[in-house]
Parts: structure tokens; C-alpha cells; sequence
């Protein structure tokens, strides 16, 4: 275990060097950060150079790119064109962001989880068939039509829940929590179902009926631990894809979320913080898998030997 | 879970030797209801099985041996699988009629099986020590560490060296005869009274077959449990079986020692087989088969399932009643029309080459 677990971070070094550098080219190296930052004219030469100094573009490629790891290394992400500090941005946002993806994977866990089992237990029941039907249904309807129906139904008619979540609190962002996890839970129900209907004809769950077990302790026991490896892996991952914040779900509910700032810092042409943004949350997707995978191999001794 | 750990219920110790034989299975019908049809996989099957004894159930794959293990033990997927009629009769008892909890005190516990493939069969995520104790945690009420203590004892007793540091290994971190050894040990683990094997020894190599057939004998002779070996592999058969049953189309065709049906086949079915067995001395020619495939399940022909494959079929053969059983003595029996002349060696082909029968 001890080596896996040494094996899987040593891959992450490549994979980080890459992106970042890749994001870093295009946004700092492709085309200069400064066109179109000053209205129909161009900037001013005293601003583009003041600009090119201050972030290093008047180096080569390879050195600004050094230099600006080497910042980050330090928890500096730099400060934005508009002179507010990348880091205390996110500060602000990423809480916010962090609470609704914790309440979305929760939602999708639970409910998505327990309708699984109960369609994949009662294999073309009334229950399967409800499970089938109700999360073809979410998955054809679109994030903003869900979001925006939920706010108007559950939000303004109802009153059950705040209409917006302006200042980003638990309670404000329920809502947009269940609307967020509303897509994965319907996956997540289907990839349960699919997967316990399949251990549950497996040649050791025949096994385990054979040894005399009660077929309480033969589901319970000898088939949910195999079901779910694929639906911990897939809720992993999820929570490393929220934690980029929701762009839509965001702008219907106003939440104050990373999501948002990276479309305004893109649509502004804030470089450094578009890349000190993206950097941090390749790190962190990255930090998600690795734990995901430590997760998989806990769960699957066969992964952690191989 | 102490009601459990007396499992024993009046009725089962009611029984005595003289009484019949341990297992009685008589009739026996299983179909599987699928989209396809009513596939008709266990039609009437009869055998008998007595203490101490070595019974195999020798077939082609589709003939229902599976079936028929997995009828008696009550593990079939209901559905698609139904036993729609016979009798299962352990020390007396017909196991068909019993309650699932009382019946779920004879699985595993006095009758158990180990089946064909052990890596699939044992669970990938617990420790193969884990599994074994389950059965000691779960019918006898042990607590964690004393199931642990006779789990590695009973790897001893089939031979898995290192046995208590092995305990902690998963099931993939052993071979395949390692494997098909840790199922033994956790079938015999409450000492059964009936032991089946189904195609123990077919994923494993030809050394590694021998070893396991061998470990069976010896671990049957030190407990007296019987043993029905189900295979298609004659080969396995014939060093430790006593008797033999020939199932076809979900039908015992042909019942014998081993000597008598590897001599003198009864049915040509059995005959069949017996000319399929490649043969160091036959240095020309093609392997011999047996012409065209088993029977769909969901159509079994009339008459006899097996006139469109027999080379002796006659129009007899090819019309509904089935054929009787014709009683030989000694226990020996065959469902064909014409034992009598097969075994006489009169009886003519109908059919010169497996060639003309196709499909």
C-alpha cells in the first residue's frame, strides 16, 4: 500500500508541470494579455510595458514560467490587473463553493445511492421502472431549466427555501445543492443499480448463498462492498469536477462562487487571475483523484497489489 | 444465532442407514422461464447417493449437472430458474418442502458445494481467511478470533503451506490449485455429509487436477461424507467415483459402476463418450465426437432428446413416451430402447458417419 501510494503521487508531477504550463502558454504567451484591456483603442505604451514588467513578459517563455511556479510554491498567486490579490479572492469564494459542492455530493450520495439499491434489489419492479423513468427524466432536463424551475417552484411560489444565496450561507445554498447534484444523482442511482444487479449474479454471491448465509448478510456483506467501488470512484471524481465551481447553477441562485469569478475574470481579460485560478484548481482535482484512488484501492484490495 | 448453532431438527435425525439412501433425488424438473422461451433444463432427473460414496454426474455442458447441484443445495436464481416438481430427499426429509430457514441450516452446513471456476467463487475484497471463518462465525457462533484460529487450521488440513500468514491473504494472491483448495477448505469446514463438486478441476492444470482429485479422496475417506463429482471429464471420473450417472437433455440416461460403463456402455449416448476420449494408440484420423450439438433446451426433441445425434436411431426413437429406464441389476439402468441389443453388441447402426448428422 505504502509503494501505491508513493507510485500515484510521483505521477502527479508530470500531470502538474503539464497543465499549469499549458494554461500558463496559452493565457500569458499566446496573444498579449494587454490587447483589448483598454475599450476600442489600444493601451497606452506606458501601461502594455509597465504590464510586460511587472509579470515578467518581457523574459522567455520558460523563465516566466519559473518564476510564476516558484511564486505559487509560496502560496502567491499574484495579484490580478486590477490590483486585487488572486489568493484573497478565492479566499472569499472558495468556502462558498466548497458548501454547495459538499451539499450537492451529499444529496447525490444519499438519495442517488438508496434509489440504486432499491431499483437493483427489485429488478423490474414497480421500483426499477420508477428509478428508470424518474432519472431519464433529470438527465434530459438542462441544469439551467431545473435551477431556474426549482427557484421559481421551491423558491418564490412555496417559500420552502431562500430565493437566492447571496451571501453563501448553508442554508441559502440548499437548494442550489440539490439542483447541482441533481444530474450526478440520477447517474449515480443508475450506476448502482446496474452495478449491484450485476454483483448480485456473480459467481461469489452464489458462493455466499452456498456457505448457508441469510440473504440479508449475503446483499448486505458479500455484494454492496463490490457494488459500490464504481459509485465511490464516480462521487470522487465528482466532487473534484465542483470544486471548479458551478458557472450556471451560480448565476441562477447569485452565489458568490469561484465559477463566476473565473467567467468574469475571463470575460475581463484578467490573466493572472484566470491562470492563478486554474492552477489552484488543477491541484486540487488532482489532490481528488489521488484520494479517490487510495479510496479505490481500500475498497479493491486487487488494485493496490496489482 | 444459538437457535442456529443447534441446527438440528428432529425430523433429519430421524434418519438411520437403513432407512434409504442419504440423498434421494427423484423426478426432479427444473425449467428457466427467459424471453426466449421455456428451456427445460432438469426433466425428471433420479439419482441416489449413500454415505460414504463417490457419485459422479458425468454430461456435456447444457445437460443440467449445474442445474441439478444448484437445485439441491436451493441456490438457483429464482428467477429465471423454477423446480417445478420432484422430491429432494436428505436423511429423509424432502429439502423442497423445508422452510428457507431451516433449509438454510442444511446449506453449507451438512450438505455443501465448491464449484468449477475459485477465483470468481470467492469474494475479491475479503481475505481468504475471512471467508473461511465466516462459516464458523456464522453457523456455529464463534467469535472472530476462534473462527480465525480453526479457519488457518482447516488451510492446514488441505495443505496450503503457511497457512496463518496465507490467512491474510486475498483471493487473488494465490493459484489456482491454492484457490480451488481454500473452497474445499471452506466447504468441508462443518464436516458435510454430502460434498458436491462442480468440474472442481476443469480451470486447473492436468498435475494440479490430480493433486485436487486427490486431495478430495483422502479429505472423503477421513470424513465418510459423500461425494457427487459433477464433470464432463471422464478422465476425472474414473479414479475416484464408484458409481456413475450419465445425464442428458436434464435426463439420467445411463447408471453404472465405473467398470461396467467404461467396458460395456449401455446407452450410445455413454458410447459416445467413451469414443471421444483421445487415445494414445489412435495415430490416424480426426479426433472422434459425437456428431451434432446437445439439444436446445427450449425444444427437446420427441422420444428420446438424444435420436438426432444417436447413430442407432430408429423410428421408435423419435417419438414421444421418452424411453423407460431399463433396470439391469446391480444398480445398473439405461433409458434407451435398445440396451439389451446395444450391450449384446447386435444392435446395427443406422447412421455410418458423424458426418451425416448435422446440427
Amino acid at each position: 500500500m505504502g509503494t501505491y501510494v508513493l507510485r500515484r503521487v510521483l505521477q502527479m508531477i508530470p500531470v502538474i508541470i503539464g497543465t499549469t504550463f499549458l494554461i500558463y502558454w496559452m493565457v500569458f504567451s499566446l496573444g498579449d494579455p494587454t490587447v483589448g484591456r483598454c475599450g476600442e483603442r489600444p493601451c497606452p505604451e506606458a501601461y502594455v510595458a509597465r504590464i510586460h514588467q511587472e509579470y515578467n513578459l518581457d523574459k522567455p517563455l520558460p523563465e516566466q514560467y519559473v518564476r510564476y511556479m516558484a511564486k505559487v510554491a509560496q502560496g502567491d498567486l499574484g495579484t490580478s490587473f486590477n490590483g486585487n490579490e488572486v489568493i484573497d479572492q478565492l479566499g472569499d469564494r472558495w468556502p462558498v463553493t466548497l458548501k454547495l459542492a459538499t451539499i450537492a455530493i451529499v444529496f447525490e450520495a444519499i438519495i442517488g445511492i438508496a434509489a440504486g439499491l432499491l431499483a437493483g434489489l427489485r429488478r423490474r419492479s414497480f421500483w426499477d421502472s420508477l428509478v428508470f423513468v424518474s432519472t431519464l427524466v433529470i438527465i434530459s432536463i438542462p441544469s439551467f431549466v431545473l435551477g431556474s424551475v426549482a427557484q421559481m417552484v421551491f423558491g418564490v411560489q412555496l417559500s420552502w427555501f431562500p430565493v437566492t444565496a447571496t451571501q453563501g450561507t448553508w442554508e441559502q445554498l440548499l437548494l442550489p445543492g440539490f439542483v447541482l447534484g441533481s444530474l450526478s444523482m440520477a447517474y449515480i442511482a443508475r450506476l448502482t443499480r446496474n452495478s449491484l444487479s450485476e454483483n448480485l449474479s456473480a459467481d461469489y454471491v452464489r458462493t455466499a448463498k452456498a456457505k448457508g448465509l441469510s440473504s440479508g448478510r449475503v446483499v448486505g456483506v458479500h455484494t454492496f462492498r463490490n457494488s459500490l467501488i464504481p459509485v465511490v470512484t464516480f462521487i470522487g471524481a465528482d466532487f473534484g469536477a465542483l470544486m471548479g465551481g458551478a458557472l450556471v447553477t451560480e448565476r441562477i441562485f447569485n452565489i458568490p462562487g469561484i465559477g463566476g469569478y473565473i467567467f468574469h475574470s475571463i470575460t475581463t481579460k484578467d490573466a493572472t487571475a484566470v491562470v492563478g485560478t486554474i492552477t489552484l484548481l488543477v491541484l486540487v482535482f488532482l489532490l481528488m483523484n489521488l484520494i479517490v484512488d487510495l479510496l479505490y484501492g481500500a475498497l479493491d484490495p486487487r488494485i493496490a497489489h496489482e | 444465532m444459538s437457535k442456529q448453532a443447534n441446527a438440528s431438527f428432529a425430523e433429519l435425525e430421524q434418519w438411520t442407514a437403513e432407512s434409504g439412501p442419504l440423498l434421494d433425488v427423484r423426478d426432479l424438473t427444473v425449467e428457466f422461464r427467459t424471453r426466449e422461451g421455456v428451456a427445460k433444463a432438469i426433466n425428471g432427473a433420479s439419482f441416489t447417493l449413500n454415505p460414504g460414496e463417490s457419485l459422479a454426474i458425468l454430461g456435456e455442458s447444457g445437460s443440467g449437472k449445474s442445474v441439478t447441484a444448484q437445485a439441491i443445495m436451493g441456490i438457483l436464481d429464482s428467477p429465471p430458474g423454477f423446480i417445478t416438481g420432484g422430491e429432494v430427499m436428505f436423511r429423509g426429509v424432502d429439502l423442497l418442502k423445508l422452510p428457507e430457514d431451516k433449509r438454510r441450516q442444511v446449506r453449507g452446513r451438512r450438505i455443501s458445494m465448491i464449484f468449477q471456476d475459485a477465483l470468481s467463487a470467492l469474494n475479491p475484497v475479503f481475505t481468504v481467511g475471512w471467508q473461511i471463518a465466516e462459516m464458523f462465525r456464522i453457523h456455529k457462533g464463534m467469535n472472530r478470533s476462534d473462527a480465525r484460529k480453526a479457519a488457518v487450521q482447516l488451510m492446514e488440513r488441505v495443505n496450503i503451506p503457511a497457512a496463518k500468514e496465507r490467512a491474510g491473504n486475498f483471493p487473488h494472491q494465490f493459484s489456482g490449485g491454492m484457490r480451488q483448495r481454500i473452497m474445499i477448505a471452506m466447504a468441508i469446514a462443518l464436516d458435510p455429509e454430502i460434498l458436491i463438486a462442480d468440474e472442481p478441476t476443469t480451470a486447473l492444470d492436468v498435475t494440479v487436477q490430480a493433486q485436487i482429485m486427490d486431495l478430495l479422496r483422502e479429505l472423503q475417506a477421513e470424513t465418510g461424507m459423500g461425494l457427487i463429482l459433477i464433470t464432463h471429464d471422464l478422465g476425472v471420473v474414473a479414479d475416484v467415483a464408484d458409481r456413475i450417472n450419465v445425464m442428458y437433455a436434464g435426463r439420467m440416461v445411463e447408471k453404472a459402476d465405473v467398470l461396467d460403463l467404461y467396458s460395456n456402455p449401455a446407452h450410445p449416448y455413454t458410447e459416445g463418450l467413451l469414443e471421444s476420449i483421445p487415445r494414445l494408440d489412435q495415430t490416424t484420423g480426426d479426433l472422434q465426437a459425437i456428431g451434432g450439438l446437445p439439444p436446445n433446451l427450449t425444444k427437446i426433441p420427441p422420444g428420446c432428446a438424444f435420436n438426432p445425434r444417436c447413430r442407432y436411431a430408429r423410428d421408435i426413437c423419435t417419438v414421444d413416451p421418452v424411453p423407460p429406464v431399463i433396470e439391469l441389476g446391480n444398480g445398473r439402468s439405461s433409458a434407451c430402447h435398445f440396451t439389451h441389443e446395444l450391450l449384446a453388441g447386435s444392435l446395427t447402426p443406422t447412421v455410418t458417419s458423424t458426418e451425416d448428422i448435422d446440427e
